[in-house]
């Protein structure tokens, strides 16, 4: 299967609204939402496969995740979402195998990573946002349907004699329950490991009383008592909610985007394309306005609100570059601007946060920084004059795998040397998968530089100040860093893409493991291993075989 | 509890030295006792009728005839004799030695296939157990009570292999065989048509005919099976579901001798006053219930049905009588497929196409009885033909299902069908009127007036034995 733009396919756009789902049908009574998935068999991104028994692809997830988006702003007055199937027979069937065996290795590595995030996604809104997400397994739910189920805070299922839960993937597939699935059952659910074993092994799965037993789901309810104890859970997990009842949410319009050769732009966010180099020089602009005074001035500001509208276009661009432009391995960050406006928008943040609409906003851009820690690009931020590296925006060049901050003036330009901001953003509204602030996670050797770090607050930190203060990487001044910045970005292009994702994704997350952290790194790591392993794509693998009736002969050998 | 197994139990599988399965049924039995009671037959349990009881599997013993009350029906476990040096004969473990024991790796497949097929044998009971009350005779009501006692015995049979090969997992789901409940919400039979209702005698002659005898061809590739206790379980059982599809074939075949008769007699189409069943209400049912039971041989391009004959589980109908290299890994077969607007048939792979091929084996076998059943109309001089519909029209499953077709195979729009469906598919009012003619006869020797005599009695008795006594 061609994976991008440049191999023929056509472009997978992440953009969507509700009019126009293929897969899934959002409806809204009082504070329960209910996400029913109906998935088009015919309806895949991609020729070549069906989506039959509510099995998913990329464009089947990218709804969902609209969906999950738009709950959040759109609908302050949800306090639980109900994940269910609008089919009869099946809940779900997991990803569509078919559109896995036919799909190059780079394009499976990216669909689980989104659907990761977007599993991590709805976690966070039950956690953060207070819209609790309940499965309502009303039909066999296995694999990446039982995951998707497991991305719930609680699973109740039908009692029908028929209705399971499973993870086959392994006697079925020879390949792992990679999105969440084996992580989530031990770490979240708690099954007991000799137990999760057997589930694991077992294609059919388990139902009724020892699914319960198990802890695998939470309850079972006869099929007709279903539907109303299902909505007897949402209302007394909605009753918990401290999202407000009579607000007006936030209307997401369509982002206007504009890809005009190898220039993609939006309001706040461009990026330029070398793919001659392989590289995307992303310029994220800040505000031209100061900030609405009051929550209800941000409320009224709605998507364009800089905040969110940066929050939205940061997003929709890492999505584009990572599904649709697979050779450009390297994004480089700059950003142009005001800072003391980027310092005001942070500060509103900061004073509005108990707000309903900020904190949604918050949690985004949190997830969106962490989109970027997680993608498999090799990331620079280049520091230059006009740049306004502050608060939010200062969460880019702590994200990079590396900085440049230039030294003084470039000759020839009377701008202000480059400076730095710190802003009460940077010291924990936004942790990565450790749990950790960005700035936390690069002081591991001494914790206690993070609070010294802290009373810097609202200094602009010139190059100097910012090396010492541990925030950028290297600091060259106008003579070398031409050469500097250049050889740095040529010498990384000449390396092994693997090799650069493997390096960058075991570096950028040290300190404690989570359960995030254990399902990108470990996890995904095991799953991309065995993804490229004869076992399973080789010509007698089990994946590869998958359909054809024929039996996979595996190489016995242990590695 | 001491049970004396041999006699309460006839059986050939050494059950009274075989610790692990009396240990199974001792349990089970009774649950098998108290489902008999509430789901069998109502109204007829402490009568006795005259049914035949298998004791051994040679010729004399599998068909032995007597008064019994169902409830004290012995229930037995029987094999087809082993074939000596019986080998795997398709997929890839061709050649191998047959398994006597469960392969673990196709433990969840087997057992799969084991519980789906015995969850229809104790659904069709309960599809029945009203059916009793308004026999047309007593000769139709023990043939009756020898299909359920058999279907019975059919579910001890697939019991038997989950107790006996698949330990606790295979306890739990014989169990489970006697929860779930044919049109229960909460708990329903596994498969579509067994969830349907048999509310009236035409409607048990159709079953048997048509959905009974998907039951032969599922047995049939199940006898194929290279675990030999099921091939051998399956290849019995194919014996007696013979009686089920003679009931069915027969009872149609009555029902129409008995139209045909009243047609010839007052000579006109307009039978329904003279309370018998006009043919095209006949077609109706036909329709019917054909479309319903070749749903369920499943989608026609299907990878279960590729895996399980790769792992020599689930073979072909007549797997070993078939000249090929019975692995199919390059072969094709010739699929129906829609095509615009009309149908064509295409190659695909022939292992995913297993159950389509079972499907084109029994539209092949349904065609020779219907043919049959147009020569007793064409013996009375009338011009009629009943017609198998075209296997799209009126489909659940499978790439079909998504089409409106009507009876001679056009695609249609769903506007036409709206319109027009009754004059395809039993309508309410066909119902009603067939449902109107069921009372119930039971003097021995009479029959209703919709359906006529059979030629000949049970097991040599004559039609008016008393089939079925107080």
């Amino acid at each position: 299967m061609a994976d991008s733009q440049q191999n023929g396919a056509a472009l997978v756009d992440f953009r969507t609204e509700p009019s126009q789902y293929k897969h899934w049908k959002l409806s809204i009574d009082g504070p329960v939402a209910t996400l029913a998935m109906d998935v088009k068999e015919d309806g895949g991104l991609r020729p070549g496969y069906e989506l039959k028994l509510n099995s998913y692809d990329l464009g089947v997830d990218i709804e969902l995740h609209d969906a999950v988006q738009r709950l959040r702003f759109e609908h302050p007055e949800v306090r639980s979402v109900v994940i269910t199937s609008g089919k009869e027979r099946i809940f779900c069937a997991g990803a569509n195998i078919r559109m896995l065996n036919q799909s190059a290795h780079g394009w499976k590595v990216n669909f689980c990573k989104f659907t990761n995030e977007t599993r991590n996604g709805i976690e966070e809104a039950t956690a953060e946002s207070k819209q609790t997400y309940i499965a309502a397994v009303n039909g066999p739910c296995a694999g990446g349907g039982y995951e998707l189920a497991l991305a719930a805070d609680y699973i109740l299922m039908a009692d029908d004699g028929n209705t399971s839960v499973s993870l086959p993937e392994v006697p079925l597939l020879a390949v792992l329950p990679g999105t969440g699935g084996l992580t989530r059952l031990v770490d979240k659910r708690m099954v007991r490991r000799d137990r999760a074993d057997f589930f694991c092994t077992i294609e059919e799965g388990i139902k009724g009383k020892r699914a319960v037993d198990w802890r695998l789901v939470d309850e079972v309810v006869p099929r007709t008592k279903l539907a109303e104890e299902v909505r007897a859970r949402a209302e007394a997990f909605a009753a918990k909610s401290d999202r407000p009842a009579n607000a007006k949410g936030v209307a997401l319009s369509k982002l206007a985007r504009k890809i005009d050769g190898e220039r993609i732009s939006y309001s706040h966010v461009e990026a330029r394309l070398d793919r001659a180099k392989g590289i995307a020089e992303i310029t994220v602009h800040g505000p031209k306005a100061p900030p609405p005074t009051s929550a209800d001035g941000i409320q009224a500001a709605g998507d364009g609100f800089w905040s969110l509208a940066l929050a939205r276009e940061l997003d929709d661009l890492i999505l584009h570059l990572r599904t649709n432009e697979d050779t450009i391995g390297m994004w480089v960050f700059r950003t142009n601007g005001d800072a003391d406006l980027v310092a005001a928008y942070d500060a509103a943040l900061e004073q509005h946060k108990a707000h309903w609409l900020v904190r949604e906003i918050r949690l985004f851009l949190k997830r969106v920084l962490k989109r970027i820690d997680v993608s498999s690009r090799s990331i620079f931020a280049l520091v230059e004059p006009g740049s306004c590296f502050t608060g939010t925006l200062l969460e880019l060049v702590l994200a990079a795998d590396r900085s440049y901050m230039l030294d003084g003036r470039f000759e020839g330009d009377n701008r202000p040397p480059a400076s730095i901001r710190l802003t009460s953003m940077n010291f924990g509204p936004y942790p990565m998968a450790n749990g950790l602030s960005r700035v936390a996670s690069r002081n591991l050797d001494e914790p206690s530089r993070v609070d010294a770090i802290k009373t810097l607050i609202g200094n602009d930190l010139d190059a100097q100040a910012a090396d010492e203060a541990g925030l950028v990487t290297f600091t060259p001044d106008d003579i070398d860093w031409e050469d500097e910045v250049r050889i740095a970005i040529e010498e990384r292009a000449a390396f092994s893409p693997d090799a650069l994702t493997g390096m960058e994704a075991s570096l950028r997350f040290g300190g404690p493991e989570t359960m995030e952290t254990k399902i990108f790194g470990r996890l995904t790591a095991w799953q991309n291993w065995i993804f490229q392993r004869p076992n399973a794509v080789g010509e007698q693998g089990a994946l590869k075989l998958y359909g054809t009736g024929q039996r996979a002969a595996y190489d016995r050998k242990r590695v | 509890m001491a049970i004396d197994y041999n006699s309460r139990i006839p059986n050939n599988v050494n059950l009274s030295d075989n610790r692990r399965l009396q240990r199974a049924l001792e349990e089970w039995q009774p649950k098998f006792l108290d489902w008999w009671q509430d789901m069998g037959p109502a109204g007829f349990q402490a009568r006795e009728a005259y049914l035949r009881t298998a004791v051994s599997v040679d010729a004399e013993g599998w068909a032995q005839f007597g008064y019994v009350k169902m409830p004290d029906y012995r229930w037995g476990i029987f094999l087809a004799e082993p074939e000596a040096e019986r080998k795997v004969n398709f997929g890839d473990h061709k050649g191998e030695a047959a398994w006597q024991e469960v392969p673990g790796e196709y433990r969840g497949v087997l057992r799969r296939l084991i519980v789906t097929q015995g969850d229809t044998e104790p659904a069709s009971v309960e599809q029945q157990r009203l059916l009793g009350q308004t026999c047309p005779s007593l000769y139709d009501l023990r043939n009756l009570f020898q299909v359920n006692v058999e279907e019975g015995r059919h579910l001890w049979a697939m019991v038997y292999l989950l107790d006996a090969y698949f330990g606790r997992d295979g306890r739990e789901e014989a169990e489970a065989l006697l929860q779930r409940r044919s049109g229960d919400d909460d708990k329903p039979r596994i498969l579509g048509a067994f969830n349907e209702k048999t509310p009236d005698w035409l409607s048990f002659y159709m079953f048997t005919f048509f959905t009974d005898r998907d039951g032969k061809f599922q047995l049939a590739s199940l006898a194929e099976s290279g675990f030999d206790p099921l091939a051998r379980s399956c290849r019995f059982m194919l014996t007696e579901e013979a009686h089920h599809m003679f009931v069915g074939e027969t009872g149609v075949g009555r029902v129409i001798q008995r139209t045909c008769e009243v047609m010839r007699d007052f000579k006109t189409d307009d039978v329904r006053k003279h309370g018998v069943i006009d043919l095209p209400t006949l077609q109706k049912y036909l329709n019917f219930h054909f479309s319903v039971s070749i749903d369920l041989f499943g989608s026609e391009i299907s990878t279960n049905a590729a895996n399980y004959y790769t792992m020599g589980i689930k073979g072909r109908f007549d797997e070993t009588r078939i000249g090929d290299d019975h692995k199919l890994t390059d072969a094709a077969y010739k699929v129906l497929e829609v095509d615009g607007d009309g149908f064509r048939e295409k190659e695909e792979a022939a292992l995913t196409a297993l159950n389509e091929r079972l499907r084109d084996d029994y539209v092949a076998d349904c065609a020779r009885g219907v043919m049959r059943w147009n020569q007793i109309i064409k013996r009375h001089g009338i011009d009629f033909e009943l017609k198998l519909p075209h296997r799209a029209f009126h489909r659940q499953i499978g790439q079909f299902s998504e089409l409106r077709v009507d009876p001679q195979g056009r695609i249609i729009g769903q506007a036409e069908w709206d319109a027009r469906h009754h004059e395809w598919l039993p309508t309410d009012e066909d119902r009603l009127y067939v449902i109107s003619l069921m009372k119930p006869v039971t003097e021995p020797g009479k029959f209703a007036n919709w359906v006529a005599p059979p030629a000949r009695g049970i097991n040599n008795q004559p039609i008016d034995f008393e089939y079925v006594r107080a």
